[in-house]
């Protein structure tokens, strides 16, 4: 089966990886110590059959699948977990930088022996091999994200013999001239379904084999080829005219067209958020509740989710979907009304508001299928309400990220989520739990409940605390959520067996042509 | 003739060396960088700040280019900060498309565009000239991306003939020597690997022929006309040579010169790359990389590949004037 | 003596007098050049188009039914839904709620007017470039063409910079907008202009008239504005028409890739064709609409470009 995907992957080592799409293969080839269940956002056993924590909460015990073999016909065992975790750990030199570890850097904070002052001290501690199938994770203090973050594929086992003969650790070189191992391009061996076979960057396309050895379920397709078609249109007409059997990042437009027409069309659960983020150190008056409040009731979200997005999508009430554990139903909501915006406008005294609105080009996330329409219909809404906008269309990358995120030259912009895993942390977290240049704002008793959630150990006190910090955010009202949208992913008439998964994560092991 | 091209090849080294400043001051006055390009939503100002640190971007600019001039003398153009392998690699792989791609688009450029201008002065203000012209022209006036779309509508979703995406069916596990996928086919004798490629090469040579064919088409008329006045024509056609030899030896041979300049420039121009069509075919070649580079900060791949292109566009633009020599021999290089 | 400088005057009069009588031709070079255009059935249709184009973007704003950037009918839009032509939308509705027909008749005068300010831009600096180049080639001696290479160097580079790359990297620096697309795309034109001045200067430079007034002591800068520029112009002049259909055809490239114009209340038909390639299965129209107007207006400017140009031909004259 051919699939069609909208860039290349950019590495095949997940352990540095961030983008989707490197991603999307290290999910065939290899497989975590726990893993989402299938179609949801639940832990479930992967290579780990069960798992617990102890009373403290911080050291955990997974009891491991036997019988398990790389692709390259080595054993799994505790030995090759500890293996790769002492490596992502031990991580020196270039390895530390963001762009390299992106993932590890982002859930456990730091290494064995940092070397930039910014990094923070490791969650993770320690690995020990009890016996072949049993190994404990020791982390440094109680943290929410574990188990759950184990899911990501970046904590994919690596053989460790592969890990080995191809160097994967050796990222040398020197200030922009970066060497990368060869085991990160050409040599990913894992335990998933499918072994690497080819990347043929002159045609766009990597090509995956059936892993005969697998222990479980073996694929059903003998090949597996994702093939880069980066337009919109053109993946369209590629399915179309049978270059490929599927593709993702359907166009909402498209979805019935293509559901009319016959082809398998599959919808995951909303497991995202679209919002509009208000910058309180932009335009001053953004620091007034009364204007942030203003704005929420002047944007028709209805309007938006019933002409823009895909079939299914939903207002947002919290800025986490209600999937995840800790949704707060039981919040303040901001209903459309443009008279009661123009009045809590003028009780400021912002009734000539003129605000810089940032609006991303060239783009489509699984959040945010079509940001310029977005901005046109918000847009005219804020300005029937009286503010006055400026347009500032960027291109996604570097310049849109770049200017919402740091400094203070945007007052309002669009910007979203896909979660990770199924913790609400991951969501308002990552949003709001320390001072950030896209939110402007510093708002102590929020940082410290975050704090207080995210080491709580007990689970029901942590979703208690979760509920409370939606309920706070929407009261204090950093920013608009406006929507969770199903992002679609479509594949040929006659194929089926793919179930969709909120995390994106599709196995398609479990793919086959009906004949 | 040697020391021509000698002299034509030293002049190279100080157009380099100024492009290469040009263009580092350049890029590094675009706003942003690869750090934020590499992380998207999830960096963080810290993150950031640890990316350029690496990356050696927060260094003085005059240090930064001497480093770079220093690994350009060894040939070496470094690694991508975005896929990750080295500059070179990634031309290699790529260029061959671009290469394919250029001389499907000028084949059916000149195969069409020659004997259309030439049809078109012969009967020159008669229906089949506006036609001829008129028709070529529209292939200017649209825009590459809507050309495309309908040529896929009609011939791959409709009819089915040809592939609408890629350089080859990568089901076929075709075996790369060169990345030249024809020549490849052709050299390990896998006759429907080469096919294959062929027919991808279709569509989108069309697309990317439509301005050069319209291009061709006016100066083979222009050309044409202009000869079809000298004094050789009317004395050749006065000495009762028949009406085809006077069109083969005389008209269509002098009236080829400035046909071969355009060619020449226009598969240039074409070799730097075509954006659009290269992106809307999913055709793996060096415009759209490049384009991709340029919003991901892709600092090495830029300079690279830019600096690449230069050498070529050089080298087509010498092998064109060399060319002229041959065809007229008044036209001596100096 | 002054048998000597009288003899010398009566040269340089009568030198002055053939000058006169070849500008005089040189006016009736224009003259015959705008007869024979006038004969040409593709000028006048391409003049015909260019004439109602000129008209709609002129006196078409006042007239249209709706603002082009009212959300009128905002409620009806559903995601798989548009409403379609209709009595009170003679094109229907666009993705967005506004009415399509006012959106093109407005579009046509962004249009126009993203045509025309790319090509001054490009005309202007490239002739400047192109011009002191050809001045200095022509004319300069040994630091004259010194200046002559480092120019057309430069101007090399510009040539072998892929344009759109060169338009995208613009972009890049100044963000999108309607001005970043004229820019851009005027710059892209740059050394095409630069180009065909310079060489059509240095053609000029060799002819007899400036040899012959190099040779009676005329000052080099002044024979390189009063005489050199004004006979090279001809080409440029055609070339500018050219360049206006390209402009139009790159701006919608610029949009297609994201860098377009993007203030809907002046709404222009590139950048409406490159939105509507997301709604191309739902509603072809959005897309046809806008793609037609952008060729028959491209057709119309290269129509009458290609006439001039054979026109002012004075090998093809017959």
């Amino acid at each position: 089966m051919v699939f069609g995907v909208a860039s290349d992957p950019k590495v095949l080592d997940p352990s540095f990886a961030s983008d989707g799409e490197s991603l999307r293969v290290a999910r065939q080839v290899f497989e975590t110590l726990v893993r989402p269940e299938e179609g949801g956002t639940k832990v479930s056993p992967g290579l780990a059959e069960s798992w617990e924590p102890d009373a403290a909460g911080t050291t955990w015990t997974f009891k491991l699948r036997s019988g398990v073999k790389f692709h390259d016909g080595t054993d799994f065992n505790a030995e090759a977990v500890c293996v790769n975790f002492d490596r992502w750990y031990n991580a020196k030199g270039l390895m530390q930088s963001p762009d390299v570890t992106a993932y590890w850097q982002d859930i456990m904070g730091g290494y064995a022996a940092n070397e930039d002052d910014t990094l923070g001290e490791s969650l993770f501690k320690s690995c020990t091999a009890t016996d072949p199938t049993t190994v404990s994770l020791a982390f440094t203090r109680v943290s929410s994200k574990i188990p759950a973050a184990l899911m990501l594929p970046s904590f994919s086992i690596h053989s460790p013999k592969a890990l080995q003969d191809y160097d994967a650790s050796n990222v040398s070189g020197s200030a922009d001239d970066i060497k990368y191992p060869a085991y990160a391009t050409e040599h990913p061996t894992g335990t998933g379904q499918f072994k690497f076979k080819a990347w043929d960057v002159a045609n766009k396309t990597l090509t995956l084999e059936r892993n005969e050895d697998y222990w479980g379920d073996k694929a059903k397709l003998k090949t597996l080829i994702f093939k880069t078609i980066s337009d919109e249109n053109a993946r369209k007409q590629a399915l179309r005219s049978g270059d490929i059997q599927g593709y993702d990042l359907v166009g909402p437009a498209d979805v019935e067209p293509l559901k009319n027409e016959g082809f398998n069309l599959l919808t995951r659960p909303a497991f995202n958020i679209l919002y509009l983020a208000i910058n309180q150190k932009g335009n001053p008056k953004l620091a007034d509740l009364k204007v942030r409040q203003a704005i929420a009731h002047a944007v028709n979200r209805q309007a938006l989710v019933d002409s823009k997005l895909p079939p299914g999508a939903q207002v947002a009430v919290n800025f986490f979907p209600d999937t995840v554990e800790g949704w707060n139903g039981d919040v303040t909501k901001y209903e459309y009304d443009v008279e009661k915006a123009k009045s809590l406008l003028a009780e400021a005294g912002a009734s000539d508001l003129t605000l810089r609105f940032h609006y991303p080009t060239e783009v489509t996330r699984p959040y945010m299928p079509n940001p310029k329409d977005l901005f046109e219909l918000v847009s005219a809404d804020l300005q029937a309400a009286g503010i006055k906008i400026e347009a500032i269309p960027l291109k996604w990358t570097p310049d849109y990220i770049n200017a919402t995120t740091s400094g203070n030259k945007h007052d309002l912009h669009f910007l979203g989520w896909t979660g990770d895993y199924g913790d609400g942390y991951n969501f308002i977290g990552t949003f709001f739990d320390r001072q950030k240049d896209e939110w402007g704002f510093n708002n102590k008793a929020l940082f410290d409940k975050f704090r207080q959630a995210d080491t709580t150990a007990d689970q029901a006190a942590k979703v208690a605390l979760y509920k409370e910090l939606n309920a706070d955010i929407m009261n204090f009202l950093p920013g608009v959520p406006i929507s969770h949208s199903p992002p679609a992913i479509v594949f040929g008439k006659d194929v089926t067996g793919v179930k969709a998964s909120p995390l994106t994560d599709e196995r398609f092991g479990t793919a086959e042509f009906k004949s | 003739m040697i020391r021509f091209i000698v002299r034509r090849l030293l002049q190279l080294i100080p157009t380099l060396f100024g492009l290469s400043i040009l263009l580092f001051i350049w890029l590094r006055r675009l706003p942003g960088g690869p750090e934020t390009a590499i992380l998207g939503e999830r960096g963080t100002p810290e993150m950031r700040a640890a990316i350029r640190h690496n990356l050696g971007l927060d260094e003085p600019i005059m240090i930064q280019y001497g480093r770079f001039v220093r690994r350009m003398i060894r040939l070496d153009l470094g690694t991508s900060i975005s896929t990750k392998r080295e500059v070179t690699t990634e031309f290699l792989q790529r260029f061959p498309g671009t290469v394919e791609l250029t001389i499907t688009a000028m084949v059916i450029a000149i195969g069409i565009g020659i004997p259309l201008g030439y049809l078109a002065a012969r009967r020159r203000g008669r229906l089949l000239d506006h036609l001829s012209v008129g028709g070529s022209l529209i292939g200017i006036c649209i825009p590459v991306f809507f050309l495309a779309y309908i040529l896929k509508a009609i011939f791959s979703e409709n009819l089915g003939w040809f592939p609408s995406s890629g350089r080859q069916d990568p089901t076929l596990g075709a075996t790369r020597i060169t990345n030249f996928f024809v020549l490849d086919g052709l050299m390990t004798r896998e006759w429907d690997a080469a096919a294959d490629a062929l027919w991808h090469l279709v569509l989108p040579g069309i697309a990317l022929a439509s301005i050069p064919l319209a291009i061709i088409v006016r100066i083979t008329r222009a050309s044409v006309l202009e000869v079809l006045n000298e004094d050789f024509v009317r004395t050749a056609e006065a000495k009762g040579l028949t009406e085809n030899v006077v069109r083969r030896r005389h008209v269509l041979r002098n009236s080829l010169l400035p046909v071969v300049t355009s060619v020449g420039l226009l598969t240039g121009g074409l070799l730097s790359g075509a954006v659009l069509t290269e992106t809307v075919f999913a055709f793996s070649g060096i415009g759209a990389f490049v384009a991709e580079a340029i919003s991901q900060r892709d600092y090495p791949v830029l300079m690279g590949f830019i600096m690449i292109i230069a050498v070529v566009y050089v080298l087509v633009n010498l092998i064109v004037d060399l060319s002229y020599s041959l065809i007229d021999p008044r036209v001596r290089v100096r | 003596m002054t048998i000597i400088s009288r003899k010398k005057k009566e040269k340089i009069d009568r030198l002055a007098e053939l000058a006169a009588r070849d500008d005089e031709r040189g006016v009736s070079l224009w003259q015959e050049a705008f007869r024979r255009l006038r004969r040409n059935p593709a000028a006048m249709v391409g003049a015909v188009i260019l004439g109602l184009f000129v008209i709609v973007s002129v006196v078409g704003p006042f007239l249209v039914p709706y603002a082009p950037e009212a959300q009128h009918w905002k409620d009806e839009i559903r995601v798989g839904f548009l409403p379609g032509v209709r009595a009170e939308n003679w094109f229907g509705v666009d993705h967005i709620g506004r009415d399509q027909f006012s959106r093109m008749i407005v579009g046509a005068r962004q249009t126009l007017l993203v045509g025309v300010v790319a090509t001054m831009i490009g005309l202007a600096v490239g002739s400047l470039i192109g011009g002191i180049a050809g001045a200095a080639a022509g004319l300069g001696g040994r630091w004259g063409r010194a200046v002559d290479n480092v120019l057309m160097r430069f101007i090399d580079m510009l040539l072998a910079m892929p344009s759109l790359l060169l338009a995208i990297s613009i972009a890049a620096i100044l963000g999108a907008g309607l001005t970043t697309v004229m820019i851009a795309v005027g710059a892209v034109s740059v050394p095409v202009f630069a180009r065909l001045l310079r060489g059509s200067m240095i053609a000029q430079s060799n002819s007899d008239y400036v040899l012959a007034a190099t040779s009676l002591g005329v000052r080099k800068p002044k024979i390189a504005l009063s005489h050199v520029i004004p006979n090279s112009l001809a080409p440029v002049i055609v070339q500018a028409t050219l360049t206006l259909a390209t402009a139009i055809i790159e701006a919608a490239a610029l949009s297609f890739l994201g860098l377009g114009n993007n203030d809907a209340a002046i709404p222009e038909w590139g950048m409406m064709l490159a939105d509507a390639q997301r709604y191309i299965d739902i509603a072809p129209r959005l897309a046809i609409l806008p793609a037609l107007g952008i060729i028959i207006t491209a057709l119309g400017f290269t129509l009458l470009g290609e006439a001039m140009r054979e026109a002012l031909d004075p090998k093809l004259r017959k």
